[in-house]
């Protein structure tokens, strides 16, 4: 067996591992009747999720041989180092606190990211010159690593949110809860859309004119919104509904616009499907479930993982970003969307620590902030990546 | 300055002291029943207690956290403005901006360079937000950081037991012996807890140094800061650019003509030629083009060590040679050259011959090579043909029927050559360009391209940045600061020793967590049990 498919094998197995440790973990939720006993579920729980870990360690290394370079250079190896990371940061922070709650919700959502970024292209793609460095793996593992510890503090505070948040009424803030509900459906739904019809190889090709000039755009999802005036080219496939509008930038806008509609609308219908068989708010459905976790614990580990994560997100992600910059690019800092964004994330965790440390922003409002900063770190990940181009650009 | 004296001890404390300096007591009027506020141990912070003078007023006002914190907001948001379209410096470099930010993305893109935002993080607003934040870090530390040294460092043993009463974590214990407090001081000194003793009180201390982080982490910012304004003085910051063609020597810019490059050879490399990139082979056929795998330029320094006489040529000796590839600057004398971009096959001569309209055969009459980066104005011949050139665009193009050229680089050379001869009446003219060969009229010679020769130029950067051991020097201070702060905390228990009992009272800056889970292995072999967490109502 070459080493390619192997750490495609390997990476699967740490998916199929994950799995099972969320049921472990589920398990120890349900028969605890012992406060603070190492129970033998737990150690199964726990060992579960290290044994997936080396599983994917394993991944990273065979690819790594495999390509020659850290396999961390584009969408789908960073979004999946990413993950892994993840995983780490909730072992990291499990044995300080020895929350088996903290991994019923983490690994779920490190199982999803890792799902996101198998939808994207899976080859092993050659480096451009400015990437081939060391500081290729030293920047982008410690930037992973900081983001990870830094999204366990979202992980904390949306389990605090949701034990403590009133549902006996629909305020702004069940709204507010039920929206990170219905991003991680949306999420769910793009992992689901894009499986499905990449498994029926599904593959609708568009035809348009740009400056007299003849161009092309694959459609791995039916196309309901098709470059404007596209031409359907390829045979028995949907032709596009609408057209997108044409103040979207980029050769593949139409496109990107298409997966992001169909992913917001299968998270719809997968959110509707969830709200019709619970008969009430996710949120609360699955707050009856937390009654015995401790909110004061919760409320620390959420600061904690930004206590922990923020000096490594700044060295990585400030300070080797810089020096790398600096040989590469000749000059430390230049203003690149993914920069700027990375300033905006140091801002934000700042801002929270400030928050927190001199005006007693405890509980509800930290982990409120600790949900905003989540979504900071997805919005550098993803929408500077393939909305605002730049240097970072992978996909 | 008012003065509060202490109703216990007598003690002349500073107007807005909390905590008495001396015995610990509170000056609150003793709120039974409240936590006590621990913020910088009780002692005076400037900003709260003077507000008087327009000096009072603008220092209260920087070091308020609630400000600080604004401005890191306003900050945040700026930011993010200007990442909604490229910025200036990554718009060509060969349009206007007014007209491509109009055209490309419309009305907003519009009132976006209108506000400037295209060029957001240069302008003096964002700049003067960037200098608040420093100015307030600066003063709050100073405002905060004083008095917290002063009081840690000339903290009190002993404590009027309304502090311990009053502090998150509390106990009382009457029934216990002294083997239980022995072996309770031991496993303090095991957890590496710092003993202190007056009269039977006790306080235990450890990881103090952590409370210095903030400080230290905003003195690695405001260098930082300031090793960034240093940029300004010219002979600290180089930022130049300069083409070389292969085998032409340059005079590396900002060097006052100390310094030449000579280009030897520039390499470029593209992915998919090896057996070794078989394995991209997949990646490969997805993407469009060729992906480059590797390029650099053979260069050699030279330096003039010719005197200074205005008019002189410059006399070149070699002081160093190597490769400049992209991670790899080559430096010379603090200055880097670092591999930026390449123009690819830039023309660098061109050949022409002179034949007969008629002659089907084009039997050349004369030919000759034009050396496109340094053309000669006129080639003239034995036979008693001359030819003209009159007019050299290099880089051509035809603008509202005129022709002109957009550089100077030779990337779509054209030409008007004239053409004179025995046989030629006055002169023929002809336009020639890539593609293209027109007469003038009804020309009896013409000129075909024969031959041309190409070569690379590489485009290499000049940057001398004499800011960077400041700057980097923050950054590692900064970094030190942080961790200092984040990773310890500062813990303290008191042991009060009353008459018939004993009080026990815990402090942390921060994780609390942590020091009751290290509480409770301190009294483990003691008869003591855990403190009570006075935060938590109703606890049962």
């Amino acid at each position: 067996m070459d080493l390619i498919s192997l750490s495609g094998g390997l990476l699967y197995t740490a998916f199929v591992i994950y799995l099972i440790a969320v049921i472990f973990f589920a398990a120890t939720i349900r028969d605890k009747q012992h406060e603070k006993k190492f129970t033998l579920m737990n150690k199964l729980a726990i060992g579960t999720t290290i044994l997936g870990f080396i599983a994917q360690v394993g991944y990273f290394f065979t690819r790594w041989m495999a390509s020659g370079h850290a396999p961390v250079s584009n969408m789908f190896e960073f979004v999946t180092f990413f993950g892994m990371m993840l995983v780490l940061a909730f072992i990291i922070l499990y044995f300080i606190y020895r929350i088996e709650l903290l991994g019923l919700f983490a690994l779920p959502v490190a199982l999803l990211i890792i799902g996101y970024a198998s939808m994207y292209p899976r080859e092993i793609s050659p480096l451009v010159p400015s990437l081939k460095s060391h500081w290729l793996y030293i920047h982008v593992t410690t930037v992973a690593l900081g983001e990870a510890i830094l999204a366990v503090s979202f992980v904390a505070g949306m389990i605090y949110l949701i034990r403590q948040i009133n549902q006996s009424q629909t305020t702004a803030k069940t709204t507010w809860l039920e929206v990170i509900m219905y991003s991680i459906c949306a999420t769910l739904g793009f992992v689901i859309m894009t499986t499905i019809f990449s498994s029926m190889d599904y593959n609708a090709t568009f035809s348009y004119v740009v400056d007299e000039e003849e161009m092309t755009l694959d459609y791995q999802l039916p196309a309901l919104f098709g470059p404007e005036n596209g031409e359907l080219t390829t045979e028995d496939k949907m032709d596009a509904v609408f057209a997108a509008p044409g103040w979207l930038h980029g050769a593949e806008a139409p496109r990107k616009l298409n997966t992001l509609v169909w992913s917001l609308a299968a998270g719809l219908l997968l959110y509707l499907i969830a709200r019709a068989i619970l008969r009430q708010r996710i949120a609360a459905a699955i707050q009856p479930l937390l009654k015995k976790a401790n909110p004061e614990l919760l409320d620390e580990v959420c600061y904690r993982a930004v206590a922990i994560g923020f000096p490594v997100f700044t060295l990585g992600g400030l300070i080797f970003a810089a020096i790398w910059a600096q040989e590469a690019w000749n000059r430390y800092w230049g203003w690149d969307p993914k920069e700027v964004w990375a300033l905006i994330t140091w801002f934000f965790y700042a801002i929270f620590l400030h928050l927190r440390l001199s005006r007693g922003w405890h509980g509800e409002k930290s982990a409120w902030l600790a949900v905003i900063g989540f979504a900071i770190i997805m919005f550098n990940l993803i929408v500077v990546n393939l909305v605002l181009a730049g240097l970072h650009s992978y996909a | 300055m008012n003065i509060m004296k202490c109703s216990t001890c007598g003690h002349q404390n500073k107007e807005g002291t909390t905590i008495c300096e001396k015995c610990g007591k509170p000056l609150d009027n003793d709120q039974q029943g409240t936590l006590l506020n621990m913020r910088y141990d009780g002692s005076a912070i400037r900003s709260k207690t003077k507000n008087r003078s327009i000096v009072d007023k603008i220092w209260n006002f920087f070091s308020s956290v609630k400000i600080g914190v604004t401005l890191i907001t306003i900050a945040l948001v700026a930011s993010a403005l200007g990442t909604i379209y490229p910025q200036e410096m990554y718009i060509p470099q060969n349009v206007d901006p007014a007209l491509h930010y109009r055209d490309q993305y419309g009305i907003l893109g519009q009132i976006y360079y209108q506000l400037g935002f295209h060029n957001l993080y240069n302008s003096w607003w964002y700049m003067v937000l960037i200098a608040l934040i420093g100015i307030s870090i600066f003063i709050v530390s100073i405002d905060r950081g004083v008095p917290l040294y002063k009081a840690l460092k000339n903290q009190a043993i002993k404590r009027h037991p309304n502090f311990l009463k009053r502090q998150k974590l509390f106990g009382e214990y009457t029934d216990y012996n002294t083997d239980d407090k022995t072996q309770f001081i031991n496993n303090l000194k095991k957890h590496r807890y710092k003993i202190s003793e007056e009269d039977g009180h006790i306080l235990a201390e450890k990881g103090r140094f952590s409370r210095w982080g903030p400080y230290v982490n905003h003195l690695g910012l405001i260098i930082f800061l300031v090793g960034t304004l240093f940029r300004f003085i010219p002979f600290m910051y180089v930022d130049d650019f300069v083409w070389v063609r292969e085998g032409e020597t340059a005079v590396i810019p900002s060097t006052n003509q100390q310094y030449y490059i000579k280009n030897e050879e520039f390499i470029f490399e593209t992915y998919g030629n090896d057996d070794e990139d078989a394995i991209f082979e997949e990646a490969l056929q997805n993407t469009s083009g060729p992906v480059p795998k590797h390029f650099e330029t053979n260069a050699v320094i030279y330096e003039d060590v010719s005197r200074d006489v205005i008019g002189s040529d410059p006399e070149l000796k070699e002081v160093k040679s190597g490769e400049i590839i992209v991670n790899e600057p080559l430096k010379i004398n603090g200055l880097a050259l670092y591999q930026d971009s390449y123009q690819l096959n830039e023309f660098q001569t061109m050949s022409f011959k002179l034949h007969e309209v008629d002659d089907e055969e084009e039997e050349a009459i004369v030919e000759f090579t034009v050396d496109l980066t340094d053309p000669e104005s006129e080639y003239v011949f034995d036979n008693g043909y001359r030819i003209e050139l009159n007019r050299y665009y290099p880089e051509y193009e035809l603008n509202n029927g005129e022709p002109r050229s957009v550089s100077n680089y030779p990337r779509n050379p054209g030409f008007v050559f004239f053409v004179y001869g025995p046989d030629i009446e006055e002169r023929e003219a002809s336009f020639l360009a890539i593609g293209q060969n027109i007469p003038s009229g009804d020309n009896q010679y013409k000129l075909s391209l024969t031959d041309f020769g190409v070569r690379d130029v590489s485009g290499l950067k000049i940057r001398k940045d004499l800011t960077l051991p400041i700057i980097g020097l923050g950054a590692f201070i900064f970094m030190v600061g942080v961790i200092q702060g984040m990773y310890w905390q500062h813990r303290r228990i008191w042991i009060h020793q009353a008459a018939d009992s004993m009080y026990i009272a815990c402090h942390t800056n921060k994780n609390w967590y942590g020091l009751t889970r290290e509480f409770e292995k301190m009294i483990d072999g003691t008869s003591f049990t855990m403190v009570r967490d006075q935060e938590k109502k109703n606890d049962s």
